[in-house]
Formats: C-alpha cells, sequence, structure tokens
C-alpha cells in the first residue's frame, strides 16, 4: 500500500482516483492526463513515423514489420467498410487504434508503480492511465464526431446533408421527427464511444486497485489472470472504438 | 465525472497526433507496402517469364540436337558413298594401268620378235648365201650373179 494513501481503505482508493489537477472550476487541467497521453502518444506515433522514414520495400526488418502488420490491419478495416476513397480515414483509424492501445496499456502496470515513483518527487496525485479520464475519452469522441460533420458536408455537400437529416428515415412529412432521431442518433455517437472505452477501462482499473488491497502474497491469484485478461481487453477496447470510427466516417462518406 | 478544459487539450494533442501520422507515418509504409506488393508480382512475372524462356530453350536445344545428327547422318552416308565411288575409281586405274602395262609389253615383245625374225632372216639369207656360194662357188661368179642373190634376200 502507498504511504500517503493512509490507512484507510477508501482513502487509498480515493487517492488513486484522483487526478493531479491545476486550474479552477472548467479550466482546471489534468496535468497526469494531459502529460502521459502526450507523452506516450509521441513516443509510439514517433517510432512509427521513425519506422516509415526508415521504410523499405525490400525486405523488412522486425520492427518495420511489426509496424506494417499493424498499418495492414488498419488498412484492411478500412478497405472492408468503405467503398470509395476513403481519403484521411487510414491515418485517423491508425492514430486511434495505436494511441489508445498504448495509453491502455499503461493499466497493466503495476496500480502503485508510477504514483509511487513520483510521489517521492512531491507529486501528490498520479492517475497513470489516461483513457480513465472521460475527459480524455470524449475529447477523442467528440474529435471524431466532428469529423463526421466535416466528412457529411464535405461529401454531401450542406444542401445533401440538410436533406437527409430531413428526410431519413420517414420522408419528408415527418421531417421534425426526423431530425429528432438524427440528433439522438449523432449524439448517442461520440457518447457511447467516449463512456464505452472510459467505463472499461476505469472498470478494469479499479478492479486493479481492490486487488492491490489484497495481501501481498494472495495479489498474484487474481493480480496475473485479470492482468492477462486485460491484454485481450485493452487491444479489444482500442480496436472498438477504431472499428466504431471507420465505420461512422464510412457512413458520414455514404448517401442514404 | 468531471469535465474539464482537459477536453480541449486532449482534442488538441488528438489533432496533431492525427495530423503527424497523416503526413510522416501513412503515406511512408502504405507506399513501401505498394511498392513491395508491385516488386513481388514483377518477380513473379519474370519467374513465368524465364520458366517459359527455357521451357522454349530446351525446345530448341532438342531440335538443334536432332538437326545436328540428321546432318551426321547424312554426312556418314554420302562419306560412305565417296569411299565406294573412291575404291570404283581406283580399281578402274588400276585395271588402265594394268592393261597399258600388258599392252606395252605385248608391243615390245612383238618387236623383240620382229627384230629376232629379221636378225633370224640375215642370218638364214646368210647362211643359204655362204651355202649357195659354197655350192655354186666353182661355177658361179658373184658378181655376176649378185642380181639374183639380192631377189633371194628378199624372198627370204
Amino acid at each position: 500500500m502507498n504511504e500517503s494513501a493512509g490507512n484507510s481503505t477508501s482513502e487509498y482508493i480515493h487517492h488513486h482516483l484522483t487526478n493531479l489537477q491545476d486550474g479552477h472550476g472548467f479550466w482546471t487541467f489534468n496535468l497526469d492526463t494531459i502529460i502521459t497521453s502526450a507523452l506516450l502518444g509521441v513516443l509510439v506515433i514517433g517510432l512509427f513515423a521513425w519506422v516509415a522514414r526508415k521504410a523499405t520495400s525490400g525486405v523488412p526488418g522486425r520492427l518495420q514489420s511489426a509496424v506494417e502488420i499493424i498499418l495492414e490491419m488498419v488498412q484492411t478495416q478500412v478497405k472492408d467498410t468503405f467503398h470509395g476513397d476513403s481519403g484521411a480515414v487510414g491515418p485517423l483509424a491508425l492514430t486511434i487504434f495505436v494511441w489508445v492501445f498504448v495509453l491502455n496499456a499503461m493499466d497493466l502496470l503495476p496500480v502503485d508503480l508510477i504514483p509511487t515513483i513520483l510521489g517521492a518527487f512531491g507529486v501528490p496525485y498520479w492517475k497513470a492511465v489516461p483513457t480513465t479520464d472521460p475527459n480524455h475519452t470524449f475529447a477523442m469522441s467528440l474529435t471524431v464526431f466532428f469529423l463526421i460533420y466535416f466528412y457529411n458536408i464535405k461529401v454531401k455537400k450542406l444542401g445533401g446533408f440538410m436533406h437527409e437529416v430531413l428526410t431519413v428515415p420517414f420522408g419528408a412529412k415527418m421531417a421534425p421527427f426526423n431530425l429528432l432521431f438524427r440528433l439522438i442518433e449523432d449524439l448517442a455517437k461520440p457518447v457511447s464511444l467516449a463512456l464505452r472505452l472510459f467505463g472499461n477501462m476505469y472498470a478494469g482499473e479499479m478492479v486493479f486497485i481492490l486487488i492491490a488491497l489484497l495481501p501481498v502474497y494472495l495479489q498474484w491469484i487474481l493480480g496475473a489472470p485479470w492482468a492477462i485478461f486485460h491484454i485481450l481487453i485493452i487491444t479489444l477496447q482500442a480496436f472498438i472504438f477504431m472499428i466504431l470510427t471507420i465505420i461512422y466516417l464510412s457512413m458520414a462518406h455514404e448517401s442514404h | 465525472m468531471n469535465i474539464n478544459a482537459t477536453l480541449i487539450g486532449q482534442a488538441i494533442t488528438f489533432a496533431i497526433l492525427i495530423w503527424f501520422t497523416m503526413k510522416f507515418v501513412w503515406p511512408p509504409i502504405v507506399a513501401a507496402l505498394e511498392e513491395r506488393a508491385r516488386k513481388i508480382a514483377d518477380g513473379l512475372a519474370a519467374a513465368e517469364r524465364g520458366k517459359q524462356d527455357l521451357v522454349r530453350a530446351e525446345q530448341r536445344s532438342a531440335e538443334a540436337l536432332n538437326e545436328a545428327k540428321a546432318k551426321a547422318a547424312e554426312i556418314i552416308a554420302l562419306s560412305e558413298k565417296r569411299r565406294h565411288e573412291i575404291i570404283e575409281e581406283a580399281r578402274q586405274e588400276a585395271k588402265t594401268e594394268a592393261d597399258r602395262v600388258i599392252a606395252q609389253a605385248k608391243a615390245e615383245v612383238d618387236q623383240e620378235v620382229m627384230r629376232a625374225r629379221e636378225a633370224l632372216r640375215d642370218r638364214v639369207a646368210d647362211l643359204a648365201v655362204a651355202g649357195a656360194e659354197k655350192i655354186l662357188r666353182r661355177e658361179i661368179n658373184a658378181q655376176a650373179h649378185s642380181e639374183l642373190l639380192a631377189s633371194i634376200r628378199t624372198e627370204l
């Protein structure tokens, strides 16, 4: 158990679920989320860019092969979903998958590792997994939401898009209902995207914290299976976020 | 769950990462993949061509071999014929030569016979004259009867 967590269990849990914050009211910044995600994003995307810069069309090395496998997986998903030109959706989907995966992977580090290390330097709180912060998941899903509208209007023009919003699915006579349905449908997209990722990761992290409350000699019995299971969860959640983004954007590209 | 300005910061980070991936990660790798796919396709096509070339070359070499064999057989047949001709020629030549030698020998023999006969004739004539001389010495003068003697000599 962490020193600064105090003796009570609820204090320990509460400590682990508190962000390192700066600012007041809405203008509060969760520094741990911002720093961790930026650091890991730069690291992993930088690695990809480094591989891409040295990419050879000849026999690839191990690292390039690994990057190619991930990229081709994403490309296959995009090609299977999109009927026409997918434009920037491939890079977008790759960014989502890779970034969400590494951020989720922070979950596999021992829950006390980073808070304890940083605590030694006088940092009071540190939530190590950015995807357990709804600010992060909503930031991503709202960006996707913005892109959905951007592509809707870009592909169908404003008139075509408005026509679609007002006439699908019940026809022009039921325009208000169509609009209402459309609003619900579109708002559900970012909310479900963000809450699904957040919920899964938050719950997973919570279970890790609860396991950390067990006596040291018992932790491995639950900790190991949960961590192994979590390897699946973090990959799956990253994949789901990516695939849903691809599907939403392909819907934005197609006329009903 | 408290939503705050972190959301804006994260959205900006996300946007930067997307832009960076679009610009520096996706295009080079996709280009490399496509390039490799093209190279592999070319390699396979080249292998296929090579295989066809091999088949054609094998056909050509078999044809050349057959042709060479036919030519060799022809040459052998020709030389066989020529051999017969040469032998035949040699035989003819030898026969001609032999005939010539025989003819020459015969001619020489004839000549020799003629000469011998001539000599013999002279000798006989001489003998006859000598004999006649002996007989006639008593009654015939050689000068007076030389005409007679000459005619006898020619008759012999």
